[in-house]
């Protein structure tokens, strides 16, 4: 005991941990409890010597019998935990559970502490006290001549560390840790020092500078935190006991670090907690309005309305087989993607509605449905085409504004190509996109051929913001609502198959051979569809078709020939020339006529543009054909025989095996009939100007000759 | 992800459309479980699915106590049987940079290359996945720490990024031995932590701009997504301890970045 404090108070914490491990297996916190009321003798005997002494009385043994009594009464159970501390018997009574904790008064108990005492190692009759009377006497035995002495040190140290104890609990808990110390050591160390009785006048009061210098020493309080390591620790300590972690020892500095960043507890900070958990919310209280939409009128002819014009699709049936295949964005996720449709077909006129896929962007991303307007019910479609045709040929009628006339260029822009009308071609069907289930849809506006063109030169990501500029080369007529929606048109012309036989042509109508646009453009469903055998299906490409037109390189899917119109209008004097320079006749582009199977698509160096499989080998009887496209990756289709479906999830960009090179631009034009107007000639050097000088000048002295003639002339005919 | 948590996993990155199909989810639950018993990993990870024209590769990494450690990988057709891919050297490595294109699904498929030997598919499989795995598996910042004695080990008190932190790159690191902590300035080596901060982080990748970070589901789920290797997808709840990556794609990578940021 009289060795130097620190190392023994760490071997002793150590020991003390062991022993608590050992002797309270299994307990809860009743065994630090139980120490505590120990732990606040050798603290309070520590005390003692300054304290000065009184002469024991039952009142101040009480705080540290209250101590004791919690002690007592968990320990009254649990005497039997003493029992490997030879000192200690197990007591069965139970006691009182502890509301002495703050109890100051326990009279009887200190009367058996007092009684105690005076016996060491022996069994101790009072039940309540026993276990922690021994522990007391433990520390005690340390100086066993001394115990008077300690009993009166430690009257006053329990007289002081009583009202602490109330005040802070915590105090306890180091308490504990020291009367374990001072248990652990005494259990050694008892044996020995029971024989010297001689030494325990000093050896007492030495050991107890000690350790209180130690105490005094972790109870610093740090300059920085304001925290102090004994209480650290205490609190360390009374965590791990609690918790009970597995390998506390490897994660032991986390928790001391967390226990640091408990002190730090958060006030609720309304503002700054809202500022995180906005968005969330946010999303939250819209997806709510999404589930609630239903409920709004509640009225059972709706419904009846409802189910009868079903303009929804059955997304949550189509989802499922799309995860049979491996495709999909999760049930919770495909639900409010559903609700989200019924919420646009029940706000705008919509006579079919399909959930067309996801396309990801790099802020945010997209969530597409196509839709079929209502016969008549089309919204008004803003004019764009001006807009463009403007652009184009702004160059050559800004510069005739000038003063001077400058050489008109020759350059007149090729035409621009018309978009189609709606509800044909490319135009077929309208796209709405939000980027959120729960968030408005907002319409995309139809695809002209200008940008399908250069949709297919360039290749950018989607930001996420529908007004985002798309920056590229060649530079793209539009902002990214444009841009996504012709990547949605090229899709859908490249990738919506169905099964052979699902579609058929409407009723021929006359065909002129002449004027042939692309062929059949109306096709509908097929009543005596009997479906195809899943395994075909899977086997041959030849049963799949495309069912959307094909998209010409023009940016149509009608043919538009721009020579026919060019000879309608007017023609202004340097077109003449130009028509010259264009071939009299544009070749008509032809693509594949729809419904063509895609046993005809064209391999992407070596590699089939289409991969088949089913969805399951397990068990194949129940499997669906699934169908990704290698074309466009992120393209699939499924049909069980019956039922198909299409959907895309992806980036929206076509595979390409070699990398994109952005196009060259074309060579510098000849915009200007090169004439002496606008050919630049050396500035004359100075003889050259003296000469033409003098050459005018010739010749104005000859032409007022003649003028004063005339003149003279006239003046007599005057007269 | 962790074979441990897969569906949840599976539901929190299906935000990028490709997952698993029922069945291949029910038997890899079991068969990881196996692996796990078997080669007596400390963790195994699904690590992806690479597609291929006629059948798709399932990959899986066993992890042992030391996460840093170099990973065994391990790959199957069925999500049922699984074999380790056999170790590459570098030669390997080089030759199958070269060959391009999508991979066929059968691992016993023989690239042919004019100036080359013929690779096999099943040791290409292996590279591009190692190449994949070093160039983009990443994880939060504080999911793993190091002790001094070397092995890195599962932070067991990682509880999840905070939102405002969830939001940056700098939280996130590249799963592998750090190849740039050198290259920091002493004054940016200060205030790291040497026990969390011991990998690269996200925020000097090059090219700048190759990861796409989003929230979904308002806030409640970080998305991470390579733009460089299109398909994979890293996600991460905040606060939560729920994190992981998977890889879905065809295996190649996306040179076209530059044009298209």
């Amino acid at each position: 005991m009289e060795d130097s404090t620190s190392p023994k108070q760490e071997k002793e914490n150590q020991e003390k941990l062991g022993e608590a491990r050992r002797s309270w297996e299994g307990k809860t916190a009743a065994s630090p409890q139980y120490s505590e009321p120990e732990s606040s003798e050798p603290l309070e005997a520590k005390q003692g010597p300054e304290t000065g002494r009184q002469s024991g009385s039952s009142r101040p043994w009480s705080p540290q019998s209250r101590a004791r009594t919690p002690l007592g009464g968990p320990a009254g159970p649990e005497t039997s935990s003493p029992a490997p501390l030879s000192r200690r018997e197990p007591s069965s009574t139970p006691s009182p559970p502890a509301p002495a904790r703050q109890d100051l008064a326990a009279p009887p108990q200190s009367h058996r502490t007092t009684s105690v005492i005076p016996e060491a190692g022996t069994p101790y009759p009072d039940p309540l006290e026993q276990s922690s009377d021994k522990r007391e006497s433990v520390p005690l035995h340390t100086s066993q001549s001394e115990r008077n002495t300690f009993q009166q040190s430690q009257q006053p140290k329990l007289h002081l560390c009583g009202p602490r104890d109330v005040s802070y609990n915590n105090a306890k808990q180091k308490e504990l840790r020291f009367d374990v110390f001072q248990e652990a050591d005494s259990n050694s160390d008892c044996d020995l020092q029971l024989p010297a009785p001689g030494d325990s006048e000093g050896a007492p009061s030495m050991l107890e500078t000690a350790i209180q210098n130690a105490k005094a020493y972790l109870l610093k309080t740090s300059s920085k935190s304001g925290f102090n390591l004994y209480d650290h620790l205490s609190n360390m300590l009374t965590k791990i006991l609690n918790e009970r972690p597995e390998n506390a020892v490897d994660i032991f500095e986390n928790i001391s670090q967390d226990v640091k960043m408990a002190h730090f507890s958060k006030k609720f900070d309304a503002l700054h907690n809202e500022n995180e958990m906005l968005p969330t919310y946010e999303i939250a209280e819209k997806q709510k309005a999404l589930f609630l939409q239903g409920h709004l009128e509640g009225v059972d002819q709706e419904l009846e309305d409802e189910i009868a014009e079903n303009a929804l699709p059955n997304v949550m049936e189509s989802a499922f087989y799309f995860e049979q295949a491996g495709v999909g964005l999760g049930t919770d996720e495909t639900y409010r993607i559903f609700l989200a449709l019924k919420q646009l077909t029940d706000t705008h006129p919509i006579q079919r509605c399909r959930f067309w896929g996801k396309i990801l962007g790099l802020e945010m991303n997209y969530i597409v449905a196509e839709v079929e307007f209502r016969e008549g019910e089309d919204e008004e479609e803003v004019e764009e085409e001006d807009v463009a045709e403007e652009r184009d040929n702004g160059e050559s009628e800004a510069d005739e504004d000038e003063e001077d006339e400058l050489p008109k260029s020759f350059y007149k822009a090729p035409q621009a190509i018309p978009k189609e009308e709606s509800r044909t071609g490319a135009n077929k069907y309208v796209y709405f996109v939000c980027n959120e289930p729960g968030r408005p849809w907002v319409k995309l506006p139809p695809v002209i051929p200008a940008q399908i063109v250069i949709a297919r030169k360039i290749k950018k990501f989607f930001t996420g913001r529908l007004d985002a500029p798309v920056i590229s080369y060649p530079p793209f007529p539009g902002n990214e609502s444009n841009y996504l929606r012709a990547q949605i048109a090229r899709i859908s012309a490249g990738t919506h198959v169905s099964p052979l036989g699902f579609y058929q042509f409407g009723e021929e109508e006359g065909e002129e051979e002449e004027e042939v646009e692309g062929g059949q453009n109306s096709f509908e469903e097929n009543p005596d569809f009997e479906g195809i055998q899943v395994i075909d299906l899977v086997e041959s490409l030849s049963n799949w078709v495309h069912h959307v037109q094909h998209i010409l390189s023009q940016g149509r899917c009608n043919w538009f020939n721009s020579i026919q119109k060019n000879e309608e209008e007017e023609e202004e004097g340097e077109e003449e020339d130009e028509e010259k320079e264009e071939p009299d006749y544009i070749e008509q582009e032809v693509g594949p006529p729809l419904l063509t199977p895609i046993s005809e698509d064209l391999e992407i160096q070596n590699i089939p543009p289409w991969t088949t499989r089913l969805s399951s080998n397990l068990i194949p009887q129940y499997a669906i054909a699934v169908l990704q496209s290698n074309l466009w990756p992120g393209a699939y289709a499924f049909s069980n025989g019956k039922k198909f479906e299409n959907f895309y999830i992806g980036w929206g960009h076509k595979y390409s095996p070699d990398n994109y090179t952005p196009p060259v631009p074309p060579p510098v034009y000849q915009e200007y009939p090169s004439g002496p107007e606008i050919t630049e000639m050396d500035d004359p050097s100075v003889e050259e100007e003296q000469a033409f000088r003098a050459a005018q000048e010739a010749v104005l002295l000859a032409a007022e000759n003649e003028e004063s003639e005339e003149d003279e002339d006239e003046e007599d005919d005057y007269d | 992800m962790d074979a441990d948590s897969l569906l949840l996993s599976l539901e929190l990155a299906s935000g990028s459309g490709q997952g698993l199909s029922p069945d291949r989810r029910a038997s890899l639950l079991t068969s990881l479980m196996l692996v796990k018993r078997d080669y007596r990993y400390d963790r195994v990870l699904f690590w992806g699915r690479i597609l291929g024209l006629v059948a798709d590769y399932y990959i899986a990494q066993g992890l042992s106590e030391d996460q840093l450690a170099p990973r065994k990988t391990l790959y199957s057709l069925n999500c049922t049987e699984w074999s380790l891919l056999p170790p590459a050297t570098e030669e390997m490595v080089a030759q199958s940079s070269v060959v391009k294109g999508r991979f066929m699904g059968d691992p016993s498929y023989e690239y042919e290359h004019t100036e080359l030997q013929k690779v096999n598919e099943g040791e290409k499989v292996f590279e591009e996945e190692i190449v994949i795995d070093k160039a983009v598996a990443i994880i939060p910042r504080g999911a793993l720490f190091k002790t001094p004695f070397g092995p890195t080990h599962v932070n067991r008190t990682f509880e999840g990024l905070s939102l405002s932190e969830a939001k940056k790159l700098s939280s996130y690191f590249h799963f592998r031995e750090p190849v740039e902590l050198k290259n920091k300035t002493l004054l940016e080596k200060a205030d790291l932590d040497p026990s969390l901060d011991f990998m690269d982080s996200l925020e000097h990748d090059i090219p700048k701009g190759s990861w796409s970070i989003q929230m979904e589901r308002g806030n409640a789920l970080v998305v991470l997504r390579s733009l460089l290797w299109p398909g994979l997808t890293f996600y991460h709840a905040p606060r939560t301890k729920h994190y992981g990556y998977i890889y879905v794609g065809t295996g190649e990578k996306n040179m076209d970045l530059p044009f298209m940021l």
